[in-house]
């Protein structure tokens, strides 16, 4: 478990400085966009085309 | 002139009228969506959405409770997280969202003025949210408070904006921010409900201006 109470640890490359839970944030939020382009989605027929 | 002849001279009926031609209720309230809607991308909107319905419901709840209550009992200390957490989730779905609009150029066919709210949206939450670090009444809200002073005095903001005063960063995080986000978050649903959803760039043979 994640001590929530002391600092976080920081990746240092060059310029670049990210804190570990942050960068697995936006990890996760790359991995969720991608996964939402290729998952198919529920009934999306596509005979239907919203009279527009 | 025939839109200057037909055009009647009561307000209240030129209003009518023009909100009947931008936004009829077939397009402010649809029964169905084109078929490329159906993908989990266009889910990241109504997810924002709905997390901001949890953070103004808690936020309501922990404003009428009080401070020693969100921190000292448990079910406070439990509003609190979800306070917290929803806000997480929400800036998470915005860029989610933000992400899938800027790929598909969600701003093509009359839509800027959309995309430009959304990025108002977008301004106005980080405000809220900061304000929100200052508001919690707690050691992490004076280190904040501490050092966000130099950086807004250093942007000139400092006379009237003054992160160290409690009562002003609360009263805007809980009254005026909010209001503008909601606002915002309206008029963006209606200005998307307006013109629909933007058809995605190779529906009809590249990309249409």
């Amino acid at each position: 478990m994640q001590d929530m109470d002391s600092p976080a640890t920081y990746l240092h490359w060059g310029f670049i400085l990210i804190s570990v839970p942050n960068l697995v944030v936006i990890a996760g939020m790359v991995v969720l966009f991608a996964i939402a382009v290729v998952a198919p989605f529920p009934h999306g027929g596509k005979d239907d085309d919203g009279g527009r | 002139m025939e839109a200057a002849r037909t055009e009647p001279a009561n307000w209240t009926l030129r209003t009518r009228q023009w909100i009947d031609r931008r936004l009829p209720m077939d397009h402010l309230l649809p029964e169905r969506q084109p078929y490329f809607v159906g993908s989990w991308v266009y889910v990241f909107g109504v997810a924002t959405i709905a997390a901001l319905a949890w953070v103004v419901v808690s936020g309501v709840v922990l404003a009428f409770m009080g401070p020693q209550w969100w921190h000292a009992s448990q079910l406070g200390r439990f509003v609190n997280s979800i306070h917290f957490w929803s806000v997480q989730v929400f800036f998470i779905f915005m860029v989610l969202h933000l992400w899938g609009q800027y790929f598909m150029a969600a701003w093509r066919n009359g839509r800027a003025p959309t995309w430009i709210v959304g990025v108002v949206i977008f301004g106005v939450s980080i405000l809220t949210a900061f304000t929100g670090y200052l508001s919690q009444q707690n050691f992490d809200a004076q280190f904040i408070a501490v050092n966000a002073k130099d950086a807004m005095n250093a942007a000139g903001v400092g006379a009237f904006f003054n992160v160290l005063n409690f009562g002003q960063m609360y009263g805007l995080h809980v009254m005026l921010l909010p209001i503008a986000v909601i606002f915002f978050v309206a008029w963006h649903i209606v200005m998307v409900r307006m013109r629909g959803v933007v058809k995605p760039i190779d529906a009809e043979g590249g990309v249409k201006r």
